[in-house]
């Protein structure tokens, strides 16, 4: 057993409003800078839709994560390092800034110069990159709220699982639905880009496993772009070199949510510590496509294992790593109540961000052209949800619709125990069945709800001291300085010639 | 001092020193400034065209004058045969057009790409220039003094070396013809600004990617270590940066 721990996140879909302000703040602190516009390491996509950049999950067109090889597996794209050294002159997967958006700005000036006339003036919008004037065909948030949606929504690469005619019902009038997908980087435990950075740039850090880029090793040969399946790393076309969510790690080291957690609007956003296996990664990420989800979920270990706890103390991990481990809401949502999904497992990344799948039931059905909104529970049962569930498993567990009606179940098994404990208009029967058939108790469903409704800062975010103490050895051995020579010198006070 | 001094023993020298400080210093002090400066994220589809025959054509080119200057022997031995020397000929030379083509594709899609133009600096038109001066005269040499293969390994090299070895001999390339001594000239001239500007990347190609594992965790600190109480030493060196 190789003990590590990790900050993992979940997201509550169920709570997205999909405001933005989490790419915003993302934004303005990280990607605010020329060559960085186009970037949005945070990004909420409506689903279905086509997301950022435009298809993104189509892995026959950009060949991100990695593909069963035999027993093994090997990187989608550059399905060897000799394949990856050799396309370094030229890449063929590359996605363009066309397949993201050209990033523009408008002439404001214009308001103010334009001579007087019948019309009013217009701000022009104005190309970040040449300075040119540019017609607006684009954007990274294009198809919000199913906003043109037989051209983007229709063409979401999750609805091949459906047939034509579940298709057709998705978007029915009376059917129609959306919900919202915050993405950043997944930090994941087998990382593509990592593995596909010839020059070693990117990697992952061993305290908390957040991967990040090292700029001064980044040479631009540009393979992380195209391995990472989530289309999380990016390229910054005015330093020649490429970026990544970085999850905010100066502030993690300060004891502070990422910039888009702690602006969370809906509060959906979780972060915790998970202990794993290390020794395991390779076996995991190479298992049947069924199994993956599974197979993740086993990799995480209970914190509360005695076993567990030694073997992570003798590996080095802090006493008050451990304990934020034991109190992690990620533990919680993922492991102990099941409710927690990854994004694309069947890209073998093993992603560190989970999502809690969104719960949309119908409240009504068209019968005849008559709208008819009894439903014989009450709320409806998830079987008649309005997103197909082949859509979802799609989206969390490669296809498995068991799982994600399995989480679904436990969401509205909580909101009737949540009703019947508050308004206690329901049949006693019903809620009862309700919850065996969910497979929780009613003390857990108060949980589930706690840790969604109500929790405040600190039970949303775990986050475990970095230890600055020892992290100054980030930066130089402390006991370098210890008896040297006054202020400012590392020196050694040897005596002179 | 008369001018084959200036150039075929000063310009020389002086390149090479600039090179190696040039690189070193570059590559020591400033790392975020290495890069491949790729524009394909900007405009993906001509720069296939462009990219795929100019690096291609210009490795062999390089590895073709290398081969002749490392062993001259072995060289001059292949073309003892005509239709060795014609096949590596017309090797080399079909590379060497496939050079200039992606050159001019190169400098065809600077000028005409808006995005592109946009990242273009003045060190890229210099570098284009050179290049283009290197990849013609090149040519040139190739067509009007024939079999280059042998005469450089057996008149050229010997200058090289003479370089390379502290004791210059001019008398040959001295009395070269003018094309072939604005080739050395045009050559010396590539790598002593190969420090400054964007051709530094082929000094920094990854080879190490072939043998390092694929995953990469970096540790600031050896955590089973630090909390050791045997391996605290007071004043040794980190080793974690």
């Amino acid at each position: 057993m190789n003990i590590r721990s990790q900050i993992s996140m979940v997201f509550h879909l169920d709570k997205c409003i999909g405001c933005h302000t989490c790419s915003i703040a993302c934004k303005n602190i990280w990607t605010d800078r020329k060559g960085a516009e186009y970037m949005w390491w945070n990004n909420v996509e409506t689903k279905p839709g086509t997301g950022y950049p435009t298809k993104w999950e189509d892995q026959d067109v950009f060949k991100g994560g990695w593909e069963k090889n035999g027993g093994s597996i090997k990187p989608r794209g550059n399905t060897s390092k000799f394949n990856a050294l050799k396309n370094i002159t030229f890449n063929p997967h590359l996605p363009t800034m066309d397949d993201y958006y050209e990033p523009w700005t408008y002439r404001y000036s214009d308001l103010f110069d334009s001579p007087e006339g019948d019309d009013q003036p217009t701000a022009r919008p104005v190309s970040l990159v040449t300075g040119e004037n540019i017609d607006l065909k684009a954007g990274p948030n294009w198809d919000d709220d199913l906003g043109g949606s037989p051209d983007y929504a229709r063409q979401d690469v999750n609805l091949d699982k459906l047939s034509a005619q579940e298709q057709e019902a998705m978007f029915q009038l009376e059917r129609l639905t959306w919900f919202y997908l915050p993405r950043i980087c997944n930090h994941c435990l087998n990382p593509t880009c990592v593995a596909s950075c010839p020059s070693a740039a990117l990697y992952k850090r061993g305290e908390d496993g957040v991967v990040v880029l090292k700029q001064d090793r980044c040479r631009g040969w540009r393979m992380c772009v195209t391995a990472c399946p989530y289309k999380k790393t990016y390229y910054n076309w005015a330093t020649g070199k490429s970026e990544k969510c970085v999850l905010c790690y100066p502030r993690l080291e300060a004891g502070l949510a990422p910039a888009c957690f702690h602006s969370c609007v809906g509060r959906i956003r979780y972060l915790g510590v998970m202990l794993y296996d290390a020794d395991k990664i390779h076996a995991v990420a190479c298992s049947e496509e069924k199994d993956l989800v599974d197979r993740q979920l086993d990799i995480y270990l209970d914190p509360f294992d005695p076993n567990v706890i030694k073997e992570a103390t003798a590996n080095g991990i802090a006493d008050s790593t451990i304990t934020a481990a034991q109190q992690s809401p990620v533990y919680k949502f993922v492991k102990q109540w099941g409710l927690g999904l990854p994004l694309h497992p069947e890209f073998r990344t093993i992603p560190n961000l989970f999502y809690v799948p969104p719960l949309l039931p119908t409240m009504g059905s068209v019968t005849d052209g008559i709208y008819d909104t009894t439903t014989k529970s009450f709320w409806g049962g998830i079987e008649n949800s309005r997103q197909p569930m082949k859509y979802l498993a799609s989206l969390f567990t490669a296809g498995d619709t068991q799982k994600v009606e399995a989480a679904l179940k436990k969401l509205l098994a909580v909101k009737i125990h949540r009703r019947m404990e508050t308004v206690g208009d329901l049949p006693a029967a019903e809620v009862t069945s309700t919850l065996q058939e969910a497979d929780i108790d009613p003390r857990t469903a108060d949980e589930i709800f706690h840790l969604t409704a109500l929790a405040i800062n600190e039970e949303r975010f775990v986050i475990p001291p970095a230890h600055r103490e020892e992290a100054m050895e980030l930066v130089e051995a402390t006991d370098d300085r210890k008896g040297n020579i006054g202020f400012g010198f590392i020196e050694r006070p040897t005596r002179g010639l | 001092m008369n001018t084959s001094a200036i150039f075929f023993v000063a310009l020389p020298y002086t390149a090479l020193a600039t090179l190696i400080i040039g690189v070193l210093y570059r590559y020591i002090t400033l790392g975020f400034k290495l890069t491949s400066l790729s524009s394909q994220f900007l405009e993906g589809k001509v720069l296939f065209w462009g990219s795929q025959p100019f690096h291609w054509g210009i490795l062999v080119v390089f590895l073709g004058h290398v081969a002749a200057f490392a062993i001259p022997s072995t060289v001059l031995a292949w073309n003892g045969e005509p239709w060795r020397l014609i096949i590596l000929e017309v090797t080399l030379f079909a590379f060497a057009i496939a050079a200039l083509f992606g050159l001019v594709v190169f400098i065809y899609r600077r000028i005409t790409h808006s995005r592109i133009r946009s990242v273009t600096t003045k060190m890229d038109a210099v570098v284009y220039i050179l290049l283009l001066i290197q990849i013609v005269t090149g040519l040139g040499i190739a067509l009007l003094y024939n079999w280059g293969s042998s005469w450089f390994a057996s008149s050229v090299t010997p200058y090289l070396r003479s370089i390379f070895v502290f004791n210059p001999q001019v008398d040959t390339v001295a009395s070269m013809p003018f094309l072939v001594q604005l080739h050395i000239v045009t050559a010396f001239s590539i790598f002593g600004i190969l420090p400054f500007t964007r051709l530094i990347h082929f000094m920094v190609f990854p080879l190490n990617y072939v043998w390092r594992s694929y995953q990469v965790v970096v540790w600031n600190w050896n955590p089973k270590k630090i909390r050791a109480e045997s391996s605290y030493f007071p004043g040794k060196a980190s080793t974690n940066n």
